[in-house]
């Protein structure tokens, strides 16, 4: 069993902390896991992309080849089709419709949502919307996760723990938020 | 064995703790941040090691040899780049016989994804006859920095660890001790003349040096790290991977039909029997190095047989950027991966930019302001967030070299005829080394314009403090003996930009040099502080 995720979104949105979710939880179950990330000049406002590659053997490349990945993860629409080529024929992408506009030819939004629901398989998840309704708009990765995790082969007490893991330091309001906004993500696919 | 969860840099941090390292130096830079950062973490937790930030690469490697001096064990980091300007006290701490262990931690960039260049460091551990690890897997690089210390000790050599970002920058689980190493005692060396090197004493320390060359050929030959797998049925090819390199022939080798003969090298310098031994199975070499064309090089005068090696000098493996589990495939004979979607819409670039609201940005304004109506002028700049001014909306600079080029570039191009020369610098990047030029930009009251953008901070590599505080700058740009009556600090606020403007017109009509220090904090850095205030008790 081997699952590939590319895992995108603008320097700032908080790419890494989805990693670390899915990371945390996959670890959780005993899986190898590798996590490439992006640090430095490439994390000022730019496009950041990150590698997350589970399995139960040991995982030679940090890296994903192209045309393997199971799921594109991606916390700005636009950032969701910048990696298309690395999608394995059976693939899904999943991506919130909050688009971050800090460049003056950003496409209108319209055009990328019918990009996206051109594809074969595309979860697009309302993120800020659902993520404001949990009681935070900062844990829109925590949607996010959930609106994945039915793609993943990780049990659901796994990402509550992980959850729990990342959050308790923050405080029980912080942990009650992220737990509603990860059930809140859970239902998109659900 | 306990597991941890590192990134590849957090497990060299680990595994030089673990191996009883008692002191470690630093200046930021990606992808080699993470090293330091965990160990002032590891510190301020436990009491020790010792670990602290620096000027500049330089003064951390002198730091750390002081403390291998008195017998203890120091790691060095630092990215690849900055190797160059440590380069006097590395190749010459080779020479000295170190009997505390010295470990330099270098992380390459190839691909430059935060970088000006992309060279190799592996060249410098051949160029001062050291030995250098090349860890391949997270675990690696954690058992490599433990034995280096054990190795450093053992050759009286300091040791390169070399890394690339894609390692640097990934995390997995790895096992590590559960005991750490006690730290090696203080003890001068029993032979100190080792240490002083007059010409003398430096010819017999040379020779010893060169001396040890076979001894640590040998060790290299049967050490862990270099493995050689023969396959007795496949005669065809033979592949020499090097680091991450092998990850990626891994990747793709169960699509081959047969699994060639394989060397992997973890350990330098080279295992000349173990290639040997490979070259005499096979017809043809194929090496897959991440980086520049070392071990392809170096092959060309060591086999006894004219065999083809191909590689990144005969083009079938990239001599550019870095390997991908998809780039090396032509050389292995695989077909390029079918994709199944290309990604057909033409999307549009997103580069990194300054921040919202950031005060470079606004001091770019002033500077665009303040150099309208100039039939000519030019900006050197340097290395930091700033160097984001090159692209558009400010196109505001010119230059982009090495750290500290900005202040010497802007005095040449002065003395060689242009004016008005602005040269703009951060203040991390000013004190790491932009002092020794302004020192010579005042011997000769150069006519140039010297702007600091003073954030207070190391904003880049995430907001490490600065070596000296902010309110010390005047003093120190004093101190070099800059004229008062042209010096100004100025404090960036976007309603200021105006005046900001006039004053530096004022400074670019003085045919003399003038320094001005743009003070405002990093907005990251400020929130970051915010953020650590509102979570003390109340």
């Amino acid at each position: 069993m081997k699952i590939d995720i590319m895992l995108a979104g603008v320097g700032g949105q908080g790419v890494l902390s989805l990693a670390a979710l899915i990371g945390r939880a996959a670890v959780a179950e005993g899986l190898h896991v590798k996590q490439s990330e992006v640090h430095g000049m490439a994390q000022r406002g730019g496009a950041v992309l990150s590698h997350l590659r589970l399995s139960d053997q040991v995982i030679a490349s940090d890296l994903i080849p192209l045309g393997t990945a199971d799921l594109i993860l991606s916390m700005e629409p636009l950032e969701s089709l910048r990696y298309l080529a690395y999608l394995s024929p059976t693939a899904t992408v999943v991506t919130s419709v909050d688009p971050f506009i800090n460049i003056p030819d950003y496409p209108p939004k319209e055009e990328i949502l019918a990009r996206l629901r051109r594809l074969p398989r595309a979860v697009l998840v309302e993120a800020e919307r659902l993520a404001r309704e949990a009681g935070d708009v900062l844990s829109r990765n925590t949607v996010m996760v959930g609106a994945a995790a039915h793609l993943l082969p990780l049990r659901r007490e796994s990402f509550d723990g992980a959850i729990r893991q990342t959050f308790e330091a923050k405080g029980e309001r912080a942990l009650e938020m992220n737990f509603a906004a990860f059930e809140a993500g859970w239902r998109v696919s659900a | 064995m306990p597991r941890r969860i590192l990134l590849g840099d957090e497990c060299v941090a680990l595994g030089a703790v673990h191996a009883g390292v008692s002191s470690a130096y630093a200046y930021p830079g990606t992808p080699a941040t993470e090293i330091l950062e965990y160990l002032l973490e590891f510190r301020r937790r436990h009491g020790r090691p010792f670990a602290a930030w620096c000027a500049n690469e330089k003064t951390a490697m002198e730091e750390a040899l002081g403390a291998c001096f008195v017998g203890r064990r120091a790691l060095v980091s630092m990215k690849h780049v900055g190797l160059n300007v440590a380069a006097d006290p590395f190749v010459n701490a080779a020479l000295v016989g170190t009997h505390g262990g010295l470990v330099v931690a270098v992380a390459d960039d190839p691909g430059m994804h935060s970088s000006q260049n992309e060279q190799d460091s592996r060249f410098y551990a051949d160029f001062a006859r050291v030995l250098c690890l090349e860890p391949a897997t997270q675990q690696e690089a954690y058992d490599m920095t433990a034995a280096a210390f054990d190795l450093s000790e053992r050759f009286a050599v300091p040791v390169m660890l070399r890394l690339v970002t894609r390692l640097a920058h990934s995390r997995t689980a790895i096992e590590v001790a559960a005991e750490p190493r006690p730290e090696n005692p203080v003890r001068k060396a029993l032979r100190p003349q080792s240490w002083i090197l007059l010409p003398s004493h430096a010819r017999r320390q040379w020779h010893d040096l060169l001396g040890r060359q076979q001894e640590m050929v040998a060790w290299s030959e049967d050490c862990r790290w270099n493995r050689l797998t023969l396959n007795p049925d496949d005669r065809e090819l033979g592949v020499i991977t090097t680091g991450l390199a092998r990850n990626y022939f891994e990747e793709n080798a169960r699509e081959l039909a047969s699994r060639p003969s394989h060397l992997h090298i973890g350990a330098y310098p080279l295992p000349l029997a173990l290639i040997r031994r490979l070259a005499g199975q096979v017809k043809r070499l194929l090496v897959f190095e991440e980086g520049y064309p070392l071990v392809e090089r170096l092959l060309r005068g060591l086999l006894d047989t004219p065999l083809p090696i191909l590689g990144k000098l005969t083009g079938e493996v990239p001599l550019e950027g870095e390997l991908t589990p998809d780039n090396v495939r032509p050389a292995l004979g695989l077909p390029a991966r079918p994709l199944t979607n290309p990604g057909d819409l033409a999307l549009p670039t997103r580069p990194p930019q300054l921040c919202q609201g950031c005060s470079h940005g606004h001091m770019y304004h002033a500077l665009k302001q303040a150099l309208a109506g100039q039939a000519q002028s030019t900006v050197t700049a340097d290395i930091g967030c700033y160097t984001l001014g090159a692209l558009p909306p400010y196109d505001a600079i010119e230059s982009c070299v090495c750290m500290g080029a900005s202040v010497g570039m802007a005095k040449g191009a002065s003395e060689a005829g242009f004016r008005p020369a602005v040269a703009v610098i951060g203040d991390s990047t000013f004190l790491h080394s932009g002092l020794t030029p302004l020192l010579d930009a005042v011997h000769e009251d150069a006519d140039m314009t010297l702007i600091i953008l003073d954030n207070e901070t190391t904003a880049m590599t995430g907001g490490q403090e600065s070596i000296a505080p902010s309110a010390r700058l005047k003093d120190i740009v004093l101190g070099l003996g800059v004229d008062p009556g042209h010096l100004h600090v100025v404090e960036v606020l976007p309603r200021r930009v105006p005046q900001i403007a006039e004053l530096l017109r004022g400074e670019f009509a003085h045919p003399g040099l003038s320094v001005v220090i743009a003070v405002r904090e990093c907005l990251e850095t400020a929130r970051r502080r915010r953020k650590l205030v509102e979570v003390k008790p109340s």
